[in-house]
Order: structure tokens, then sequence, then C-alpha cells
């Protein structure tokens, strides 16, 4: 088997995989970051949804030897134990964005990279931003309401 | 004084925003979502993918009917990798799958093998199972078993199975028909001779899936040296998994642990017992090791049970005034290939007995006809039966007000059954409880701005564009039944709910709850009807669920129960412990209880006792005197002297008292320990009005749904934040069954759908911000007050935003578009309308 490095949440590491396996199995079976959940295995749900090399890509249709010399960052790289939650994160949970939380990790990635392109979008945009993700728990309504005000805190820090 | 002194634990918080009893009623953040956000859930496909246990692939059938007559895996159980390897000749003494509910009336329930014996009866149904070393292992070995079947003509509509002829699927049942369920009251045939207005309309309601984005999911552990199983999987109902599981396989209950972690989401998809777990299990069981199963995307759209399915026929009698006087429905359910789970129940009883809605309508017939057909086995979605029957008088309501000219708001109006005649006895069986329908849909009418929102579609009417605004209500009999009746009904479920409540040594307290959460946020809701009760904060309390070895009893989560059933039971443990530390308080203090105040966790005598109190505190000394006597006597040690006259002693003092037992009340019994079973007194209802307003571009046929406005009744709210957000989730799932979600078979039974790019389901951009409100009329069914909040937005959204399409249509003539109602269908029935308006007027040129 060959073998992939890369760097995941800031730490390098390195590990033997099946030339077809996927980067979404490399970080759950692999690292034990199950943070990262698969939802539907063709790409529609964006549950798997992680940074590579700081844009966010779909991890069940990416395969880990293509994450060679990599920079990822998955949900669990977001805030470190013990640190307080990623801005993002702490909107999710104010505005009650999440119920299962199976897609949770997944919209939060997808989240912060709304922002890294687009500041602070209207609502609108938000939900056509969301068009790679599905939840069937919250309607989206306060997922949309979590992303604008995670968005508002994290472009008033970055002033 | 100092509550805490020669503790090391953290002293009790008091952060409840200083309010007492706030912990009830408060849009608390959930508990919970800290550790799901830091990517900390534990699902069970997280268990999986951490410990390395053989997988699990299921060979299933790509026809819907055939005669199996061989199955031969010799070849795959060879192969470098494959552990064990499962056929129906691999199953003798393993019981097939039951059926949890036996609609009245059915009287033969066919069997349901775990893996296919000598018929398959629907695309999907499990054949073999392969236990490897990995799934590619596993996968590789159901390529190499090699099946042998006749393909027998299949039948995949409800109607054409009942026809002359049609295939049969059970030997034992010759028509196909699992039963007829009738219910009647009132004299129907009067009511529709001496009726000004008869409306008569064959419904459709679609058949979806409730696809919650963690699929289905086992890992199945058996340690032969103990013979016990520990048995994860993503269910809804964990106890009631078990004892099927334990029935299947023979196992002793005592030898079983199921546990179900953290669940993405259910919505009944999850209420089922399926072959998975048993095949898991069973290869556990011959293979000495762990096995897992986790459920692919496209596997699920056959391999769990579908909702919904239903052919309505309705006949609704009128006054010229309006008001309805009879109802005639007979509904034809599509149950599938096998009686699974809930599938019979649902639309038996939970649509035949609800068919009158919230109206008072005296003359009622209804039968419910199951069918058998050769496609997945239905089973609870989301509502379960009561979106059938909603959609159902909800678009008949629209339609006799569409035939009156009438408004349909006043229609429904005229109709309701008033607030001062509850509780109703519905003719169908079951009564209303409480409510004032008028007020709450007057409540979502003035949230939604109808009067303008008349005027704005005349406008935009004039300009030749095609607004619309549906209207629907809904009443929904929630939290199952009390446990007599779940008897009298067949559900072969308990209707009570169990829950411990531990108060710990420090004052922390663990809730034990048999309800099971996927989503729903139980953590935090069942911990703030703990905490108010006992006046702490919401995170010193801790919620078990969906563990049988913690938690002996449960009966789970479905029909909107966990707060209504459980809460309660979570409330009267909560309340019996809460009366044991009032009695070591008032012990401590030396005086009645009902002379104690608590406040902010501290219990205090009342400030200026009266002369009854003071004889009762000088007894109360005396009696506590003679104790030190007796005890010196008895052992000759010195008892220490009580702090007695302390002035005031916290929860967490008492608390730490209730353990150690050194100075209780006499006779008292240590601990700090109730459990609680709430057994309902019956039914209750949850009701709600919706309000959609949609534009339909007559161009392309698309629906654009602008407002939806939903003003819910669900008594008292424990948790707003969590009551609106499963408004807002329930809303989207009505919406998408409107809209756009379908599950389409061919006609020879083959799934047409396997993936979510061909099951369309409400993306972000396809919703709206949602308006919501709440009218609160407390039910008595419950100390809480509490009605069901889970599933009545998924009711009436669906007629609701079905009646705006159809409104926005109107001036067309289109009276009927079937569900989903996609761009296309809309298209066609815009066409269609013209077409026919054009030849009207060539006709008359």
């Amino acid at each position: 088997m060959p073998e992939v490095s890369m760097t995941v949440n800031g730490r390098a590491v390195r590990g033997a995989v099946e030339w077809r396996a996927l980067l979404v199995d490399f970080l759950r079976e692999g690292l034990g970051l199950t943070g990262t959940h698969v939802g539907c295995d063709t790409t529609q749900c964006g549950a798997c949804i992680v940074h590579v090399n700081g844009l966010a890509v779909k991890s069940c249709t990416m395969l880990a030897l293509q994450c060679e010399g990599a920079a990822v960052t998955t949900i669990e790289g977001l805030a470190p134990p013990g640190a307080p939650l990623h801005p993002m994160q702490a909107a999710f949970r104010e505005c009650h964005a999440l119920q299962c939380g199976y897609c949770t990790s997944g919209m939060v990635m997808m989240a912060l990279d709304i922002v890294r392109r687009l500041g602070e979008p209207d609502e609108a945009t938000i939900r056509e931003e969301l068009k790679g993700n599905i939840c069937r728990c919250t309607g989206y309504h306060n997922i949309v309401r979590a992303i604008a005000a995670g968005a508002r805190v994290m472009t008033a820090g970055y002033k | 004084m100092d509550g805490q002194s020669g503790h090391s634990s953290p002293p009790l918080s008091w952060r409840a925003d200083g309010r007492k009893g706030a912990a009830i009623g408060r849009p608390a953040p959930r508990l919970e979502d800290e550790r799901l956000l830091r990517g900390g859930g534990r699902y069970v496909s997280d268990l999986i993918a951490t410990s390395g246990p053989l997988r699990v692939k299921v060979l299933r059938s790509p026809h819907a009917h055939a005669r199996l007559l061989a199955v031969d895996a010799t070849e795959a159980r060879t192969l470098p990798g494959v552990a064990a390897v499962l056929t129906a000749g691999d199953l003798a003494g393993v019981g097939d799958l039951p059926c949890d509910w036996v609609a009245p009336g059915m009287d033969v329930v066919p069997l349901h093998p775990v893996l296919a014996r000598d018929r398959i009866r629907y695309a999907g149904e499990p054949v073999a199972a392969v236990a490897a070393e990995t799934a590619v292992a596993a996968e590789d070995a159901l390529a190499a078993i090699t099946v042998a079947c006749e393909k027998l003509p299949p039948v995949a509509d409800q109607e054409a199975a009942t026809g002359e002829g049609a295939p049969r699927l059970h030997d034992a049942v010759p028509d196909n028909i699992a039963f007829r369920f009738r219910r009647a009251g009132g004299d129907v045939a009067r009511a529709f001779a001496e009726a000004d207005v008869v409306i008569r309309r064959r419904l459709t309601n679609n058949r979806v899936t409730a696809a919650p984005l963690e699929g289905r999911a086992v890992l199945s552990d058996f340690d032969a040296g103990t013979g016990r199983l520990t048995h994860h999987t993503s269910s809804q109902l964990p106890h009631a998994h078990a004892r099927s599981l334990a029935e299947c396989l023979g196992l002793p209950l005592h030898k079983l642990r199921l546990v179900a972690p953290d669940i993405g989401g259910g919505f009944g998809a999850k209420l089922g017992f399926y072959a998975e777990d048993v095949i898991c299990a069973l290869l556990s069981m011959r293979t000495g090791r762990p096995c897992a199963w986790a459920e692919g995307r496209g596997e699920s759209f056959f391999a769990t049970t579908h909702g919904r399915d239903q052919i309505q026929y309705a006949e609704l009698a009128a006054r010229r005034d309006g008001r309805i006087t009879g109802l005639r429905t007979r509904i034809i359910a599509d149950i599938g290939a096998y009686a699974m789970g809930m599938g019979p129940g649902v639309p038996a009883i939970n649509t035949g007995t609800s068919t009158t809605g919230q109206y008072q309508i005296p003359n009622v017939e209804t039968e419910v006809i199951g069918v058998y057909t050769n496609r997945t086995p239905t089973g609870p979605y989301r509502g379960a039966g009561h979106p059938e029957a909603t959609f159902l008088i909800e678009r008949m309501v629209d339609e006799l007000a569409r035939e009156l000219a009438c408004d349909p708001a006043e229609v429904r109006r005229v109709n309701f059954v008033r607030s001062s005649d509850m509780p109703h006895k519905l003719p169908t069986g079951f009564t209303l409880d409480s409510g004032d329908y008028a007020a709450n849909m007057d409540a979502a009418l003035a949230l939604a701005g109808y009067a303008e929102l008349r005027q704005w579609q005349a406008r935009l009417r004039a300009e030749g564009r095609y607004p619309g605004v549906g209207l629907a209500t809904f009443s929904e009999g929630s939290g199952a039944a009390p446990s007599i009746a779940m008897g009298a009904i067949g559900f072969r479920r308990a209707g009570h709910e169990s829950a411990r409540v531990v108060v710990h040594a420090d004052g922390r307290a663990t809730v034990f709850c048999g309800t099971q959460s996927t989503g729903q946020g139980h953590t935090t809701s069942l911990a703030q009807i703990a905490a108010g009760v006992f006046g702490i904060a919401l995170d010193d309390v801790e919620v078990v669920e969906g563990d049988t070895q913690a938690v002996p009893f449960g009966t789970g989560t479905f029909n909107s129960r966990s707060i209504t059933i459980g809460g309660s039971a979570v409330y009267e443990a909560a309340r019996r412990v809460m009366d044991k530390v009032r009695k070591i308080a008032a012990w401590k203090l030396q005086r009645r209880t009902r002379d104690l105040i608590y406040e902010n966790g501290t219990f205090r005598p009342v400030a200026h006792p009266g002369a009854v109190v003071a004889i009762a505190h000088s007894v109360r000394k005396v009696a506590q005197k003679v104790l030190p006597v007796v005890f010196r006597r008895r052992s000759g040690f010195e008892l220490p002297a009580p702090q007695r006259d302390a002035g005031a002693v916290t929860f967490a003092d008492v608390a730490r008292e209730a353990h150690l037992g050194h100075d209780l009340p006499l006779g008292m019994a240590p601990g700090l320990d109730e459990t609680c079973f709430f057994d309902p007194k019956d039914i209750l209802f949850d009701y709600g009005a919706h309000v959609a307003v949609v534009e339909v571009d007559a161009g392309t046929g698309h629906v654009a749904l602008l407002r939806h406005v939903v003003v819910d009744d669900c008594g008292r709210i424990i948790n707003p934040l969590l009551a609106d957000g499963q408004v807002h989730g329930g809303a989207a799932q009505g919406i998408g069954q409107a809209l756009m979600e379908a599950v389409v078979h061919g006609s020879g039974g083959e799934p047409l759908v396997s993936s979510f790019s061909d099951y369309a389901m409400p993306h972000a951009t396809d919703l709206p911000a949602f308006e919501t409100g709440h009218t609160e009329i407390r039910t008595r069914m419950n100390p809480l007050g509490a009605r069901g909040v889970g599933e009545g937005a998924t009711i009436g959204a669906t007629p609701a935003v079905v009646n705006a399409v159809l409104d926005a249509l109107a001036p067309l003539g289109v009276t009927d578009i079937p569900l989903p109602m996609t761009p296309m269908r809309v298209w066609q029935a815009i066409k269609r309308a013209r077409d026919e308006q054009n030849l009207e007027r060539g006709d008359d040129a």
C-alpha cells in the first residue's frame, strides 16, 4: 500500500492507505478524526466537508493520496481541546443551529469557507452558498442565522 | 452557613439566570452542542471507524418478486478475509422479524424472514450477508454468491394489488389485503342525502422516505465467555429493539445490553426492527468478533422503511352555509411487502381515526385498507398517519371553500370543534382533550397578515401573476396512548415511559429516561425539567438515555411523546426526590416541611412562625433529644451533636446527608433515588395552523415558497429554542413532501431512486425563513401541561403548501396536482388547464 503524508489540524501525519481510499476514510479510520461524517456517498450532502489548503472540499470525493503534502483542517482543528469554541461553532450553539449534529461539522466548515470568500453575506446569499449541504433536522432556519451571526463576530474580530 | 465544607468537588452553581424555577421554559442553548460542535459526537459509525470490527455487507435482491431457488455461498466462504457468510439456510432457530402494530382486523401476520427463505417480495430484500476483515473483502464475497431464482410477476401499486388476478405476495393472504379497518359514527347516509353540497375527490399521498442524514448502523459484540451481547445500533427504540433482538436470537435479556449512542436523525425510520440487527448479532456470535454494518445511502432507499403512500377516496357533505355534515373516506394504504414494525397500525389507527381533523363532523365513515405490494415496507414517518389524515381533510375543506366561493379560513372557523365543547369525543373514537382552534388559527392569520396577503394576491393577479395563499390546520393525537389502550389497538408497546432521577452526594443529579433523542436535545430538555424541580443549575444535571443496562425500562421516542410522557416521568420522579429532600431539610432545621422556604438552593424556616409552628418545632426538638440517649445506651458511643437551628440548609447539604445517612429523619431510608413510570390517562392532542405563501411561475411550473407561518399549540414549552427548532425542521419535511420528495418505483417494482441526486429534499434555497408562534393551552393529561411538538409542523405544512399552489392556480381552473408538485407536474397542470380554456373559447367561437 502506498504511503501518504499530510498536515492535519497542524500535525504532520503519515499513513499507509489503499490507492482507492478516500480522504474521509483516512481521516476517520486512519486518524480517528470521526467528527467528519459521511451522509450520502455521492457528493450531495456535504457532511464530509473539510478544508484542504484552505478550501472547502468534500472529503468523500477526494482520494487520500491526492492530499500528499496538503494542509487539512477538520472540525476537530477549529478549537483546541479546552479552548473556547471558534466563533462560528459558538454561533451554531447560540442559535440552536444543530439538532442531530450529523451534518454539523460539514455545515461549520462550509460556513467558514463562505465567510472567507464573502465576508458578511446576506441571507439569500448564505442560502445559495449552502446548495452543497443538506440538513434534515433544522429546516436551515437556524443554520442560516448562525452563519450570519458567526460571520459578524469573525469579521469584527479581523478588523 | 458553609454548605460545601469538607467537599472537594466545586460548589453547586446558581446560574439559572438567577431566576427561581427558571430552568423550565428558558431558551437554554443545548448542553450537548459543544461536544457535537467539536466533532466529539459518538455515532455508531464512529464507533465502527475506531474499533476495527469485522465489516458486514448484505446481498439484496434486485428483483421485486421472485421464487428463490438456491443460494450458493460455497465460493464466498473460501475467499480471503471472509470470516462468515449467512444465508437463510444458516438461520436455523432464528426467529422472524416482528410486527409491532397489528392493526385491528388483521387476522394473519405473514412471516418476515431475516434473510429471504423461498420468496423474494421486494427489490432490496436481504438474501445473504458476509462478515469480512474489510468492507472491500465483504463486497467481493457478496459478488461471489450465486443466487438462483425464478422471477414472478410483481405488483407495485396498491390498487392494482387488490384487483382480480393480481400477483399474490403471501400465500396466507389471497387478496393481498392485510386488513380492513372501519370506523363509523352518526348517520352518514342521511348526511349525504340531505347535503346541499357534496365534494368527491381521489387524492394521493406520495411515498417518501425519512432520509435521516445518518443511515442505520449496527455494531454487535458477543462475548462467548460471559454469554453477553453488547449491541450498538442507531435506534429510536432501544428497549423495544432489545426485546425484539432477544426474541429473534433466543437471548436472555439480562445478557443483552443494547446501546443507542448519538443518533443522526430518525424521523420514524429507526423505529422499525430490521434484519441487519439480527444479522450482525448472529455473525458476532458465530465468529466471536465484533461485527458491524453501516447502511450506504443508496442502500437506505430500499433497505429502510418508507413513509406515507396512500390513495384516498374522500366524500364530504355540507350545507350551503359551510357546515360540514358528513365525511366518508376509503383509504388504500400500501404497507409494502411485509407488515413491519408499526407499518399496519400507522394508516389504520393514526389515519383512520383522525380524518375529521379539527372539525365537528357528526357523521363519519372511514375505511382503511392495508395492502401488500412488491415494494419496501412502509412504516412511520414524522407524523405517522396523521399527515395523511390531515392532508385529506384539509384538501377537502379547501375544495368546499372553493365550491362555496367562501374564504377558506371562514369555512374552517364555522366547523371547528369549539373550545367549550372539549373534551370532545370524535365519531371515530378518540377524544380531543382541550384546545382553542379558532384562537390558534387567528394567531396564525394575524402573524401572516392574512387580510393584507389577500390584497397582495389580488394586485399580483391583476398583473397576470400566480400568487397563492394556503391554509391548513391540524390536530394530532400525540404521546401515543395509555398502556391499556395500546393493547386494545394491537400496538405491542407500552404507553408509559420510565424515568429514574438520582441526586448524588454533591447535589448534582442524573436523569435516566427510556426516551431516545435522535437530535431533539433531550440532554437539555429533560435536564431542564429536573433542574427546574430542584432549583439547581442546568449543567448540574446529566441525562442518560439509550442504554438498556443503565436504563432498565423504556418505551422510546415516537409520536411526539418524549416530553409529554418521558418528561412527565422525569418530573414526577424529580418531585418525589424533592419531597424527600424537603423532609430531610425539615428534620435538620427542626421544622415541618410546610414551614420551610426554598430559594436559590437553600431551605430556611419561615420568618415568623405562628403558634402551631412553634409547638411543632418544640415537639420535634424533644423527639430529637431522645435519639442520642437511646443510641448511647445501645452502642456505647456518643452521637455527634446535631447542628440544629443552623438557620439554613442547602440542597447540597441535604444530598450529602441523604447519602451518609448519619442524621436522617427516624425511619427514613437513605439515598435520593426515585423511579417513576408515567402512564398517561388518555391521548392528548397538539394542534396548530399553517399559512403558506407561494408564487407559481406559469412558464416553468416552478413554485417559490415565499413565506411559511406556523402557530402551534404544544401546551407548556420546556425550551422555546428547541420547540421552534422542531417546528422549523418539521415544516421543512412537510414542504419537501408537497413539492419535491418522492420514492418512485417502476411498474415492475424496481426502485428508480437510489441517491440524493434523484431523491430531492429541501435545500436552504428551497425554504424561506420560518415565521413561528405559539398559543399555549396547557393539557391536563400530564403534570407538565405539555403537548407534543415534534411532528405537528410536518403534518400541517404539506396541505398548507398544496393548498397555496392550488390557490395560486385557481384562476386557471387547476383543481388538482398529484404530489409532489414538481415543476413538471405543475407545468403540465397549467398547460392542461389552458388547453381546456382555449378549447372552450374555441367552442364558443
